[in-house]
């Protein structure tokens, strides 16, 4: 259960008149969604609608020699095949490649797309489509990619762009003179968003106008997008998501689903429903791409860094699909206080599907190599990991020489992890592996109590996101009778969106939420809004929508004043209801059955970043483990994170974020991996069967240590994001608790029962081949002794 | 609804011709009498349609959610004769004679059921494309064994996945829905 303490520890009188701004308001779709009212894309039906179906490549790289659509066509229900050659001119993903390929570049690539008046007719039209292929050379792995002879995937070489190299200082220097030097390298897998909703659309055409029921987390970018490909004006282009069934990235941008339905539809004259099935989500709808990450820090006696030198490599996929899909070099450069840092970023093409942002995507996969490092350091130089990251603390951007606009929060989420985990400090010592494991199939006697090692773990994190994503606007409007509404063109992907807006529009109306009507999801219901990514739609939207309900309540008292015959700062609104000081009264219906149809509006908007300070957001994870060295299972049994998001505006939707961050991580960690086979170059669990995303079964407790620093800088509410924090801790922390149980550390995610039972078999060999070393008392405070497996990638410099 | 059929190669695609076309000889529609959240209703549906397919396709019952169409996820659960069944595994034609409940039928005059509000009051649901499928497993296990153990409550919503990652407020509201539906039977008893 959640043990989220009571908010808000810092009320501000100022900006919650109402109280309404921190108060754990009921969710407002949740009676929607619990009696199958809400409507999904993949629930829209039109009249006169057909069902596509996509034909895929099987080949992981191939020409297509030619389409054969005639067996298609005779299939019945089929009404219309579209083909590359139908295509051409639509150009698609950062490539500038045909919507549908004349070479396929990864399997489930789309060949062609089959319209049918049935799901049916329409897949056994797809499976009656004849493609002539001519296999090519292939690589699946991004590693191999980078040999010379690797094939290309595209002309000109594997290599997206030319290595990024970013950072600061004379790194070579100061890892020279390093006392201390950690050096190891890290991999974290291929993991699908798996959103339960597919990537789908509606399309249809009125008049010379395209309206597209798309699944969507940004419908003012698929508007804008389409268009383009399809050489529309945007203005005749509508795009509607009225709920989402999860999106977790995957669905910031639009994919070929729309493009495919809008060109179905403009052909057949009807509407077209175009949605991928489960293998099309696994092998076409994005993903993380995997990673290899070689760190090394160099730090003082005292744990103090002095260089961080990181060489990473990404897999891009086939193909690039905009937007940031990975920032890896983010925590390297901002993290921690570090005179030189140096990240050296690669992305390699491969035949695989292309990746896209996944959940505070590249942090949570260099928080993984950075904080098991940062551990392993904490253990070389005997000091507690936590006091570790206190003394590398940083106030300022590093990078653009200016503060941070909240310094003292990931301070402050240090001190709240540690009461509320109950983190006793300590230098890490390694257990000991003389004896190795005991064999629970050679000993029925022995049981799990005597093969289980308990172990917890932290870690630290930041992430570029969590600020406004500006520009964002909102309107306000007070009608004739009295009601209200909020109107923008945000997006509420399940993260509560639309119940923050009305409270915060709530809180200076002087009306309950229910109250206000919230239109959003729509391109048509208001003024541009962002894309609902990088936990950006509270700090955009909530300030927006505060001060357009700001400017309508100044319009409602004005209007008031002149009715009462006083001045608009002596009164007071509240439940409907305008006082002045003196005790005379009307209603906001009155004022507003006066002023007739116009009623009041208001316009309010996030511009810009505010000057001088950079807005980020961080926070802390602590994770317990047990670990059975016989049979090499992992359980998480208690997760506390403490993420910063500024002052939280609904405690309850921003638990809910924190329970489902929480569970993504503990499959990033333990269970989540996307496989293909090099030889064939397929990937082998496309499907909810086998690709294991976590069940009620692997999560546990977990607990959230509020953080409650308003951040006053980044907007006039002091709200931040929360979306992507409560994950990305939570893999490096459960990896830091496996070490910490196990004495071994585990290098490459998810920690499988294979790698554990190999890391502790290797451990047990080192262990008994070797002089037994005198074992270091916590007490002391000397630095641990490494066993010689994880010490084979270290070096330490003599004083 | 698995595709896998597009997948294939050539020679399979000729013989997915033929068995189409070989199909349509024997597409006889089958009838079916069906109790639907209440009410019977005459179906004809082709052999192979599933129970999910009927129900949202045919009948636009769309609160159940297909995702997986291969029960590895749970989305698509119904109550069929106050069994919790996955309704992509289950043909129509079968369910004649049979009692299907589904997500719309769950309020009964406006009036959200035990399990419904229990959601709510735990915030038990994020994108909500899982949650008519979570709420009819447990409202099943809580018709099975009531007053439910607190085990059985979480084996019960062990088959359905929430890749919000919900689970436990999905625990915290089967527990609740359980707390309430016991003081309520026991109220029965003991006026």
């Amino acid at each position: 259960m959640i043990d989220s303490e009571r908010l808000h520890p810092r009320p501000d009188e100022r900006t919650t008149p109402t109280g309404m701004v921190g108060a754990p308001v009921p969710r407002r779709e949740a009676p929607a969604k619990v009696t199958g009212a809400a409507r999904y894309s993949a629930d829209v039906h039109l009249p006169g609608q057909l069902e596509a179906a996509i034909v895929r490549s099987p080949h992981p790289h191939a020409r297509v020699r030619s389409v054969d659509v005639r067996a298609a066509l005779a299939v019945p229900g089929v009404v219309d095949v579209l083909t590359p050659a139908d295509t051409a001119t639509v150009r698609w993903y950062q490539e500038g490649v045909p919507l549908l390929g004349s070479t396929v570049r990864f399997v489930g690539d789309e060949v062609a797309a089959v319209a049918a008046t049935s799901a049916r007719a329409a897949r056994a039209g797809a499976a009656a489509v004849r493609v002539d292929y001519e296999p090519l050379p292939h690589v699946t792995d991004f590693e191999a990619a980078l040999d010379p002879d690797a094939p290309a995937v595209h002309p000109g070489g594997n290599r997206t762009k030319a290595p990024k190299v970013q950072g600061r200082g004379d790194v070579d220097a100061a890892l020279a003179t390093a006392e201390v030097v950690v050096e190891r390298t890290y991999r974290t897998p291929t993991a699908v968003h798996n959103a339960f909703e597919p990537h789908g659309c509606v399309a249809s055409w009125s008049g010379g106008e395209l309206t597209l029921h798309a699944s969507t987390q940004g419908v003012n970018d698929v508007r804008s997008m389409i268009a383009d490909a399809l050489g529309l004006a945007h203005s005749r282009v509508r795009v509607i998501a009225e709920h989402i069934g999860g999106g977790f990235g995957a669905k910031q941008i639009p994919w070929k689903d729309v493009a495919i339905a809008a060109l179905l539809s403009q052909r057949c004259l009807r509407p077209v429903r175009c949605l991928y099935d489960r293998r099309g989500e696994n092998l076409a709808a994005g993903k993380r791409g995997a990673t290899r990450q070689r760190v090394r820090l160099g730090a003082r006696r005292d744990g103090t860094l002095v260089a961080i030198d990181a060489e990473l490599l990404g897999d891009s996929g086939a193909y690039r699909t905009g937007g940031e899909s990975a920032a890896l070099w983010g925590p390297y450069l901002s993290l921690y206080r570090c005179p030189a840092v140096r990240t050296t970023t690669t992305f390699v093409y491969t035949n695989t599907g292309p990746a896209v942002a996944f959940r505070a995507p590249g942090f949570v996969e260099s928080i993984f190599a950075l904080e098991s490092a940062m551990d392993e350091l904490a253990d070389r130089v005997g000091v507690d990991p936590i006091e570790l990251r206190r003394r590398n603390h940083t106030d300022v951007d590093q990078e653009a020489g200016r503060p941070l606009s909240s310094p003292t929060a990931l301070p402050a989420a240090y001190d709240r992890i540690v009461e509320v985990a109950g983190w006793v400090p300590r230098p890490l010592v390694p257990p000991d592996h003389t004896e190795g494991a005991p064999d629970r199939r050679a000993d029925p006697a022995i049981t799990r109590e005597q093969t289980v090692r308990y172990g917890r773990g932290f870690a630290a994190h930041d992430w570029v996101g969590g600020g406004a994503s500006p520009p964002g606007f909102a309107d306000v409007e007070l009608h004739e009778d009295g009601s209200a509404e909020v109107r923008t063109t945000t997006q509420d992907i399940g993260t509560g969106t639309r119940t923050l807006l009305a409270q915060v529009a709530a809180e200076q109306l002087g009306l309950d939420p229910d109250e206000i009507r919230i239109g959003l999801g729509d391109t048509a219901a208001g003024p541009p809004a962002p894309t609902s990514s990088g936990s950006a739609t509270a700090p955009t939207m909530a300030p927006a929508v505060r001060a357009a309900a700001a400017e309508a309540r100044h319009r409602l008292l004005a209007a008031a004043a002149d009715r009462l015959g006083c001045r608009a700062d002596e009164l007071h609104l509240s439940a409907g209801e305008i006082a002045a000081g003196d005790g005379r009264r009307c209603s906001v219906a009155e004022v507003l059955a006066g002023i007739g149809p116009e009623g009041v509006r208001g316009r309010g908007a996030t511009l810009g970043q505010p000057d001088g300070v950079t807005v980020r957001t961080s926070g802390a994870a602590v994770a317990d483990v047990e670990v059975d060295v016989a049979t090499g299972e992992v359980r998480v049994t208690r997760i506390v994170v403490a993420p910063d998001c500024g002052r939280i505006i609904n405690p309850r939707l921003v638990e809910s974020q924190i329970i489902g961050g929480v569970a993504q991580g503990i499959g990033f960690a333990l269970t989540e991996s996307q496989l293909t086979d090099g030889r064939l170059g397929t990937v082998v669990n496309a499907s909810l069967e086998d690709y294991l995303v976590p069940t009620v079964a692997d999560t546990c407790a977990v607990h959230h240590a509020v953080v409650g620093v308003a951040d006053e800088a980044a907007n006039p509410l002091g709200v931040k994001g929360i979306g992507e924090l409560p994950m990305i801790a939570v893999p490096a922390a459960i990896a830091n608790a496996v070490s910490d149980a196990i004495g071994v550390r585990i290098t490459e995610l998810p920690i499988t029962r294979r790698r554990v039972l190999d890391a502790v078999a290797l451990a047990g060999r080192a262990a008994r081949s070797r002089p037994q070393p005198a074992r270091p008392q916590p007490a002391q405070q000397q630095p641990a002794q490494a066993p010689a497996d994880t010490a084979q990638e270290t070096t330490e410099r003599p004083r | 609804m698995s595709n896998d059929d597009a997948y294939g190669d050539d020679a399979h695609r000729d013989d997915a011709s033929a068995r189409w076309s070989a199909d349509l000889d024997r597409r006889a529609l089958r009838r079916a009498l069906v109790r639907i959240n209440g009410r019977a209703q005459l179906i004809a549906t082709e052999e192979r349609t599933t129970l999910v397919e009927l129900l949202r396709d045919e009948l636009g019952l769309t609160g159940t959610k297909e995702v997986c169409g291969m029960g590895d996820c749970g989305a698509c659960t119904v109550i069929v004769d106050d069994d919790a069944v996955y309704s992509c595994l289950v043909l129509a034609a079968e369910c004649d004679g049979h009692e299907v409940e589904t997500i719309e039928g769950q309020a009964r005059g406006g009036q959200l059921s035990n399990v419904q509000e229990a959601f709510i009051a735990c915030d038990a649901l994020q994108c909500g494309f899982c949650t008519p499928g979570q709420v009819l497993a447990v409202e099943a296990e809580l018709r099975r064994a009531s007053p439910a153990d607190d085990a059985a409550l979480v084996e019960a919503l062990s088959g359905n996945l929430c890749r919000c990652g919900a689970y436990r407020h999905l625990i915290d509201a089967a527990r609740l829905a359980a707390r309430r539906a016991a003081g309520a039977g026991a109220g029965a008893v003991a006026p």
